[in-house]
């Protein structure tokens, strides 16, 4: 992925929101409301600019044990991919 | 029927507007509306909304600016968890005011532009706005929100699409938003002089289609086309009663902002009853929501969980009956109507004449 950041940081107009009443994350952006997964949310809960992807990776490895690392790979690039696609993304390097 | 939920407020806090832009959605007669609602109400609106499932608000009018009351509304909106995109003019606006907002709780704004130079643009917005609206992008920008261009689009600026491209890339607008007039209200009241020929929206929507491509990622390009021209009607408020609330600046409560026009309804007002009373029980709310109230050939469409039947003031605006499948779907009995107008605007006739600008609210009240 060429235009994720290095430690990739959720863009200022992104903001995740714990929806009580359907009892999941929704990342709110203007006039939008994306409906998060668990593992969703969790990666981006991770993205506040101070890791690099790997550790993203690494620390979801640890906190879940027992997971695949590479499978954790594929769903934080999917992710990353995604915010990146709706420039939800910071665009700092 | 049960009541879906709703995820946008879109609070119209205000009918009063310095600008007179000749396709304006508030309603014709809207000087003569009751006073507006107080801010505790309009906390209260917010409150009962984020407990219903609401999570976008839009702040908007007329011109939500000229609210006093504007911080403390977008704080306790932010306190509650709300989105807060402030839907406005740019006027009258200084930039203390906007860090103002920005620090009370406003996460988005979403700037109207009449068109990409300043002189055509201030005929549209029927006074001398441009260069404020550029301060102000510039001053949205520095302060680091969000920034939405909004330009309505119609005969006379949409062989501009091009340059209104370049402006919101230049004053690094994050969405970009090329919205064509509906024609209801004031817009009907202009439809001659506002609806462009088929070549004109087809060379713009090209052009848009490019500009997405091009600046994906980057900018958020939406073309909104004109559903005068589609073949099929478009999802108006994504369906009646089913995402949208509207509070209207005397606290009656509607399914989409245009529909007070529509005869026979019975529409209940926020300052006597709750939110979640008037969204799943009341009379207006429910009156063209799901698909009993449909008409053949609605009824039987596959498309009736795609478009809901289009919208019902298109559709009571043109034919008298609300109830009518919208005639901008060519599918309805009444399509014609909207053919007429299609090809009166080949003809060009009347539309060089002068606009019939939004009555302004200052000159209402001295008369």
């Amino acid at each position: 992925m060429t235009n994720v950041a290095a430690r990739p940081k959720l863009a200022s107009k992104a903001r995740l929101k714990w929806d009580a009443r359907d009892q999941k994350h929704v990342l709110l952006s203007p006039e939008r409301g994306l409906v998060l997964n668990a593992s969703a949310a969790r990666v981006i809960e991770l993205c506040d600019g101070t890791r690099t992807v790997d550790a993203i990776v690494d620390q979801l490895a640890t906190t879940h044990e027992g997971s695949d690392r590479v499978q954790i790979a594929r769903d934080v690039d999917e992710v990353l991919a995604l915010l990146c696609a709706r420039a939800l993304l910071e665009n700092t390097p | 029927m049960t009541a879906p939920r709703p995820y946008t407020l879109v609070a119209e806090l205000t009918y009063a507007c310095p600008l007179a832009c000749p396709y304006c959605s508030n309603p014709l007669d809207f000087a003569a509306q009751r006073a507006e609602l107080t801010t505790d109400d309009w906390r209260r609106v917010f409150s009962e909304a984020e407990a219903l499932g609401v999570m976008q608000l839009h702040l908007t009018g007329g011109e939500p600016l000229v609210r006093k009351d504007l911080e403390q509304l977008a704080a306790h909106a932010r306190k509650i968890g709300l989105y807060v995109n402030l839907v406005t003019s740019g006027m009258p606006l200084e930039r203390a005011r906007l860090a103002a907002l920005r620090d009370a709780g406003v996460d988005h704004v979403q700037l109207s532009v009449q068109d990409a130079r300043a002189e055509s643009s201030d005929v549209v917005a029927g006074t001398v706005s441009f260069d404020q609206k550029m301060r102000v992008a510039a001053w949205v920008k520095e302060l680091g929100l969000p920034l939405t261009m909004n330009t309505v689009l119609h005969r006379r600026n949409l062989d501009h699409v091009e340059e209104i491209v370049a402006l919101a890339e230049k004053i690094g607008a994050d969405r970009l938003e090329l919205a064509n007039t509906q024609y209801l209200g004031w817009a009907l009241e202009n439809r001659a002089r506002l609806l462009p020929t088929q070549a004109q929206l087809d060379r713009a929507a090209d052009v848009a289609a490019s500009a997405t491509k091009r600046l994906h990622g980057k900018m958020e390009v939406l073309f909104v086309k004109p559903d005068y021209f589609g073949q099929r009607p478009r999802a108006c408020m994504d369906g009646w009663g089913r995402r949208f609330l509207v509070v209207v600046p005397d606290g009656a409560v509607l399914p989409c902002h245009a529909c007070r026009a529509i005869p026979g309804l019975v529409f209940d007002n926020a300052r006597e009853k709750s939110l979640a009373e008037i969204w799943e029980r009341g009379d207006a709310m429910n009156a063209f929501r799901g698909e009993a109230w449909m008409p053949e050939p609605c009824k039987s469409c596959d498309r009736r969980a795609i478009d809901y039947g289009g919208c019902r003031c298109q559709a009571f605006q043109l034919t008298g009956d609300a109830r009518a499948t919208d005639p901008a779907c060519a599918l309805a009995p009444a399509h014609a109507i909207v053919e007429r107008a299609r090809e009166a605007a080949e003809r060009s006739a009347d539309a060089d004449g002068a606009f019939v600008y939004r009555g302004s609210l200052v000159r209402e009240r001295r008369v």
